[in-house]
Order: C-alpha cells, then structure tokens, then sequence
C-alpha cells in the first residue's frame, strides 16, 4: 500500500486567512456589486458546490479558477438562472435575490458567454444573438431589419465581419464562438461571465477579445472571466478566486499573487488520499503507439503499454484523451500511424477486432455506453462473453452465472443478487458491472476512460484496488483520468497531452501535481519543473 | 446566399413540377387549369393540418390526434348545426376553433406540464377524442340532409374561380408564415426543436413553447374539422381515420424534420401537395391505389434520406482549434 500525500495548502497566501469570513469590504475598495455567500449545490451522489463564496466588483476582472470539476461550471449555471441553488444566498447590488430561471438572470443584467456551444446551428447568426430577445416592431413583430442592424453594429464593435444571415452551421468553431460574445455584448449587462472564452480563438482574436474586456471594464461592468490559462488570468484579471472540489479555497488580488501560489491552491490537498497500489514491475511491452494521427483530433501520438503497468493519461477535458482511445478501440478512423499489440500489427478499424485482438474499452459515460440498465446484472457481464459460453447458439444460464459470480466477487460488488436490474445499482456498483463484464472478456489491455468520475468514495476504493490487482496479475491497464490524486496514486507511469498532443511523459518517481497542471495547461517555463521527464519526452511533440 | 441547389423548398417544387408534367403526357386533361384548382381544393385540409403538425414537429413532439381532433370538432359543430340550424355561422366556426384549440390544450397540457412523452399523449388522446365522438353521437351519423344548406354551402362560395376552402388554406398559408417569420413564438419553435439546451439558456420555456404548437395545431384541427364535415356533407365517428399519417408524411416530405429544430410552410406546403397530387392522379392514369401508397411510402423515405444527409456531424476538431490559436 501507498500513500500519496498530494501538497497540504501552503496556507500562507493572502487569501486562506480570510476565507471563512467572507469578503470584508476593506477601506479605500468598492462594494461588490455581486455577492455570491454559501452557495450549495447537489445532484445525486455529487456535491457539485459545497458552499463557496464569490464577489464580483464593478470595473474589475474576477478570474475563477479551479481543476476540471472543481465546480466552476455548476457557480456559472447558478449565476445564470439554470440552476438554482440549495443553500446560500446572492447579493446584487446589496439586495438578496433569486434568478427564477435564464430570463430572470438575463434581465437583472447577468449575461454569460458560455463554455458549451449554446447556440442554434440552424439558425443565422443574427437570430442567435437574439433568440429570445427580439427586437420587435410597434405591431409586436420580430424586427428582423433592427436585428441585422445591431448585429452589424455588435460584429464591428469585435472587429469582426460576421454576416448577419449567415446560418451558424456554415461558421467555424471560432466564429462560432465569437457569435456567444456578441450574444452576451447584445444584452445591456451589468455583470458579463466569461466561461473559457478562448478556448477556441486564435491568437489574434484573443487579442481583440482583451480589448472587449477592457471595454466593459471602462464601462464599469463586473467580470467574471475563467480560464485554464494563467498567463491569460494574469493578462486581464484583477482579482482572482480559487475552486477546490466544489469549496472556494482562496482568494485575492492579481498584484498579490503568482502562479506558483495559484496552482497550489488549485491542487492542494486537505485530506491525504491512501491509494491500493501495488508496486509491481512492468514487463515487456504489450501495446506500442507509434506516430498516430487523427485528421482533426489528435496527432504524433506515440507511447507504449508494459505488461502489468498502469499508464495515466492526464490533461484538461477536451484534450484529446478519449479520442485517441476510441481510436485505439476502432471507433474512431485514424489518418496514420501503427500500432503493435502483443508483437502483432494491430489495425483498429472496428471494436470487434479489438476485442478479438484482447483491447476492451471502457467509456466514461457508462449509462449511455457501457451497460442494459434494464437487464439483470449476471448477463451485463456475461453480454460479451456469450459467443464463448454459448454452445450451437444456446446460451446457458448457469454458465452465465458461473462467469458473472467470479467477477462480482472479486469486484466487491454490492447487490442483492445477480438477477438484480443493472439500473437499480449505485453509480459505483453500476461501474463495476461494466468493467466486469470486459474483464469477462479476458483481455491484455484495458482502458479505462474517467473510470471513477461520479462515483461514490466507497466504489472508487474498490475500483482502484481492483485495478491494482489486476495489473499485479499481468494486465496493462490505461486509465483516463482528470483527476490529479488518482492519476498520482495509480499510475507507473503518466502521459500529459494538451491540444491533441503528447506533451509530456513522466515516471512515477519524479512526479508531482504542480508539474502535471503545468503540462497541462502548457506553463512549463512558469517555475523550476522538478518532473523527471522519461526518454519518451523525446517523442513528444514540440508544442508553441 | 445558399445556392437555389441546395434549398429543399427548391428542389421539392422542382419535383412536384416534374411530377404534374410526368402526369400531363399520360393524361393531358389533369393538368388544364380548372382540375389542378380542383386538386389544390382537395389538399386544402391537408396543408392547414400538416402546418400545424409542423409547428409540433419542429418543437419535437408530435400529434398524432389531428385527425381524431379534427373528427369531435366536426361532430360537435355538425351536430350543433343539425340541433339548432339558426345558430349563425359565424358562431359556428367560433365553436370549432373552441373546441379543437381545447382539445390542443390538452395535448399541449399533458406534454408540458405532466411530461409525458408527446406520442404516448397524442396515441392516448386520438382514442380518448375518438371515443367521445361515439358517446356524443351515440353512433350515429349526422347526414346532409340534417345540415343546413349555409353549413353546407360556406366553403363551396366561390370567389375568383376558387373556393372559398382553397382561399382559406391561401390564408391560412400566410398567416402561418408570417406568424413563423415575424414572431417570437415562431422563432421559439426553431430554437427549441434545434437545441434545446441553448433554448433554455436564451431564456425559452421549452414546455410552453410545446404547448404553443400543440394549441395551435389544435386550432387548426378544429377549423379544418368544420371544413371537412361541411365538405363531403356527413359527420360520424370514423370521419379523417388515419389522416394522420398523411398529415406527418406531408411534414416529413415537405423537409421537416422529425428531430426537430428543422421545417419550413413551403416545404410542408409542397409536401401537401405532392401526396395531394398523386393521390389525385394515379387513378386518373389508371394506377392502382395500393401503388399510390408505396409511391408516398418511398417519398418518405427518400426524403428522410436527402434530410440526413444534408445534417452529418462534424468532431470536435481539437488540432484544428490548436492550431488556430498558435
């Protein structure tokens, strides 16, 4: 057993201090116009908010920061009237209030550029920046020609030359993106969110869009501007604060502090976590990635997979993890590139060559993916595996039972009985079924994508010493993870991709959460790197 | 500008041209002015209802009691009529439109504020409103000579060399697309079919908007009830039985998307047309009528097709975005 003991939260940071007592208006500073206190938010088995705390000023830029869910989508949905929160409170310009869906948040003067692209691909562009708001004509028609004519003035106020009635289908993602601005610059708003906004801008456009803030900031609007990036928090913001597993764990203003101070906030750890991991020593190589390469997804993505090791794939969401194992999976097409599994040319052109090949994948959205709700727990595991256990087509029930019994056990799976309906299961139990059933299969290599993201800390404790076990057993395991504790725990072995790429390779000995965070997000340079960069670093591909 | 290629109004009035003129060589006598109004005549209340279908449609849902909707309303008016013939007209058209847009509202009231799926509400609904009309008229018909001869004659008045039913779907053609085009309703229905979440976020109420769709898809079931009824002059139970699935192949012909988000009042005008047209013609070139229902079958399905095609996803495009910000 190990125990990984991520860095304790230094402490001494201007913020920590202050952190139970919320925002004290300090002399000489203006009252917030936005005051978020305690804000509470649960869906089953997450606690996405666990009472964090937020102000937003007048004129200023409020950077929000935090690890990939850490909660700062959740604050944008409740800031925005989506969702509502459980417990706390929101000030507005002193006055308690509550935002009785996205209107009501729209028309007390909150307006977000949001992460996820909410907009209308049938649409023009024009109706998607005013879907919902119209402008309207004395007799109560659309006025389409007002509409333009502001859409016009919007687009040059981006320096942009968006056409009006273009449908949005026909833009670019870029474009697109720049279309969820001009939406939020079209409503006359008091506090503006800017949920990752350029995450999909090119370099000059990014330029513009710092010129736009520093517009709204002349024009005494509140921001709320969060990124992953730090030199871009450093760029714009004036203030920061940082999530924490849905906790907001400090706070303070940009002059006070620096990067190295943010990502401890970012990854610190309150509670030790003990992770099951059983040392064990890799043998040869199983699967060898050799220069894959995606037309749009992915590319030079090289690594190999030992026997008996548990290789991590860290990076934000949206990296290109999950694409380049679907590809490995045969789900999705590359453009070029081999694979070598087991010393045999492996082409992945199909799951079931994967499969036949001894290659199972297990995706993060199990629901959706990976089991039969409706279907009793001994044929999700046994579903497979039925062409093996089947005899002249005929399936028997006892021999699925036989198969799904020993995987239950050895998973610590908790059900009434085998016959259980999958859906009526816990998330984790739900987990365990699906992994169950590709272990069934008897692979060499699994991989497992997010293996326990949303589940409960009981199931996660098992999964991992499952995973444990079974790399101790001779199988090579690849798990996707985001999360920094269980990629630090888990994995021999840790590839960081950014962008599509393979920017960094990293052994278990020299490895830390600062260093991951910093491949990640591509501030290598910010602080000395202590990472002890493997020989596959020399695979990795130059990044800008 | 989209290329005229590309537009599926275009190419659907392309088809039903090619489709009259294919007609003309077998039998000239279909495509002389007087028949082709005849033919539009007989698809009136087939395109009033496939715009109502339409609106549902496009917030995906769908109503599957227009034609059971259309029947009660018909029955009650008719029945008013054949009970008390000096209630005025215009009282009459007054009480349809009531009748059908509350039977809308209740479709509209079950998806929206019950949240049951829209096909299970309407699979109900279309026996629930079948079913009434057995208990009102305790099975009976309502025969012409029990109409009054104004109930009868109204839409038959003809005004420029139409009827006045034709002139009532022209009407109702642009009312519908001005209502589509210029209102916030009408736009509603787009961003609610199209995405959904979005349409939460722009601050939509996706249920209500539904529940917009299915009042006035009910609207115009119960207007196109009264028309049918004074049309072939006889109301029963079974009037319009399985219409609506010639209401939905209009819509689904006509580029309406059956995923939502994605219609037009041409197109679903056109497709009206197309199955109005063929329906009229086959026999008059001497095809059997089961051929006519493959043809409309095929129709469907090459234009669900045509549909898919033109809507494939593009990936997430993360080495492209890279790149762009380099």
């Amino acid at each position: 057993m190990v125990t990984v003991s991520a860095q304790k939260p230094s402490g001494e940071g201007p913020g920590e201090a202050q952190a139970s007592q919320p925002f004290p208006v300090m002399p000489g500073e203006p009252a917030p116009l936005l005051f978020m206190r305690g804000i509470a938010k649960s869906f089953p088995g997450v606690r996405a908010l666990d009472g964090v705390d937020l102000a937003l000023y007048p004129g200023q830029v409020t950077a929000l920061i935090g690890e990939n869910g850490a909660g700062k989508s959740t604050l944008v949905k409740t800031l925005t009237g989506i969702y509502q929160p459980d417990e706390g409170q929101i000030l507005l310009e002193g006055e308690a209030v509550t935002f009785d869906g996205a209107e009501d948040a729209m028309r007390r003067g909150i307006t977000a550029i949001h992460q996820e692209t909410v907009l209308f691909d049938e649409l023009t562009v024009a109706e998607n920046i005013f879907m919902g708001q119209q402008p309207r004509t004395r007799w109560g028609f659309v006025d389409w020609k007002l509409m333009r004519e502001r859409t016009r003035e919007i687009f040059a106020r981006l320096e942009t030359d968006i056409h009006p009635d273009t449908r949005l289908r026909d833009l670019g993602i870029a474009r697109k993106h720049l279309v969820a601005i001009a939406r939020a610059l079209s409503v006359d708003a008091k506090i503006v969110i800017m949920d990752e906004p350029t995450a999909s801008l090119s370099h000059k456009e990014v330029e513009e869009l710092y010129a736009i803030v520093d517009t709204l900031k002349a024009e005494g609007k509140a921001i709320l501007f969060i990124s992953h990036k730090f030199e871009e928090v450093f760029r714009v913001a004036d203030r920061y604060t940082v999530f924490r597993d849905g906790k907001s764990v400090g706070f303070g203003l940009m002059a006070n502090a620096d990067t190295n101070h943010l990502i401890r906030l970012m990854v610190g750890r309150t509670v030790d976590q003990v992770f099951p991991k059983i040392e064990t020593e890799p043998g040869e190589a199983v699967l060898a990635v050799e220069g894959l390469c995606h037309p749009t997804e992915f590319a030079d993505i090289s690594f190999t997979l030992r026997k008996g090791e548990i290789l991590g794939f860290y990076g934000l969401v949206g990296a290109g993890r999950s694409e380049v194992m679907q590809a490995l999976f045969g789900i999705t097409a590359t453009s070029s590139g081999s694979v070598t599994l087991g010393g045999q040319p492996y082409r992945c052109t199909h799951p079931r060559e994967a499969l036949e090949a001894g290659l199972v994948y297990v995706p993060e959205e199990r629901g959706r993916q990976g089991v039969v709700l409706q279907l009793p727990v001994f044929e999700n595991i046994a579903l497979p595996s039925l062409g093996r256990i089947s005899h002249s087509g005929f399936v028997r029930m006892a021999e699925q039972f036989d198969l799904a019994r020993g995987y239950a056990r050895r998973l610590q799976l908790k059900a009434h009985s085998l016959s259980q309906e999958v859906g009526t299961l816990s998330g984790g139990n739900q987990q365990k079924v699906v992994i169950g059933k590709w272990l069934a299969m008897g692979p060499r290599v699994i991989i497992l994508d997010e293996p326990t993201k949303g589940v409960d800390v009981g199931s996660k404790a098992a999964i991992h010493g499952f995973m444990s076990e079974l790399a101790a057993q001779g199988l090579s395991v690849i798990m996707v993870s985001s999360e920094i504790p269980e990629i630090l725990g888990m994995s021999d072995r840790v590839m960081v991709m950014r962008e599509g790429r393979i920017v960094g390779a990293f052994e278990r000995g020299g490895l830390d959460a600062e260093t991951l965070v910093r491949a990640a997000t591509g501030n290598e340079g910010a602080a000395s790197t202590s990472g002890t960069a493997s020989q596959e670093q020399a695979h990795a591909a130059p990044h800008p | 500008m989209q290329p005229l290629i590309r537009n599926r109004e275009f190419l659907l009035a392309l088809v039903v041209i090619a489709l009259i003129a294919l007609i003309g060589l077998r039998a000239p006598e279909f495509v002389t002015p007087g028949n082709l109004a005849q033919v539009f005549t007989d698809t009136s209340i087939l395109m009033m209802l496939a715009l109502g279908q339409m609106a549902v449609i496009m917030t995906r849902c769908i109503d599957l009691s227009v034609a059971a909707n259309l029947a009660l309303s018909g029955m009650v008016v008719a029945m008013v009529n054949a009970a008390n013939p000096a209630i005025p007209m215009p009282v009459l058209l007054l009480l349809t439109l009531v009748v059908g847009g509350a039977l809308g509202v209740v479709n509209g009231l079950l998806v929206w504020r019950v949240g049951i799926p829209s096909i299970v509400v309407t699979l109900g609904t279309l026996s629930i409103y079948r079913g009434t009309i057995f208990l009102l008229s305790g099975g009976a018909w309502i025969n012409a000579h029990q109409m009054s001869p104004a109930f009868i004659g109204l839409p038959r008045v003809e005004f420029l060399g139409l009827p006045l039913l034709a002139w009532t779907a022209i009407v109702i053609v642009l009312l519908v697309a001005a209502a589509i085009a210029w209102t916030r309703l009408g736009r509603a229905f787009y961003a609610v079919g199209g995405n959904p979440t979005a349409a939460v976020y722009a601050g939509l109420d996706v249920g209500r908007t539904q529940f917009a769709a299915y009042v006035m898809s009910g609207l115009l079931a119960g207007l196109c009830g009264y028309l049918w009824v004074s049309r072939y002059a006889v109301a029963y139970v079974d009037i319009a039985g399985g219409f609506e699935l010639d209401v939905i192949a209009a819509c689904v012909i006509g580029g309406v998307s059956i995923a939502g988000g994605i219609g037009t009042v041409g197109g679903a005008v056109l497709g009206a047309l197309f199955l109005g047209i063929t329906k009229n013609a086959l026999p008059v070139i001497g095809v059997s009528p089961f051929w006519q229902m493959a043809i409309s079958g095929g129709v469907i399905i090459a234009a669900v097709i045509i549909n898919a095609r033109s809507g494939r996803r593009r990936g997430r495009l993360i080495l492209r975005e890279a790149q762009a910000q380099s």
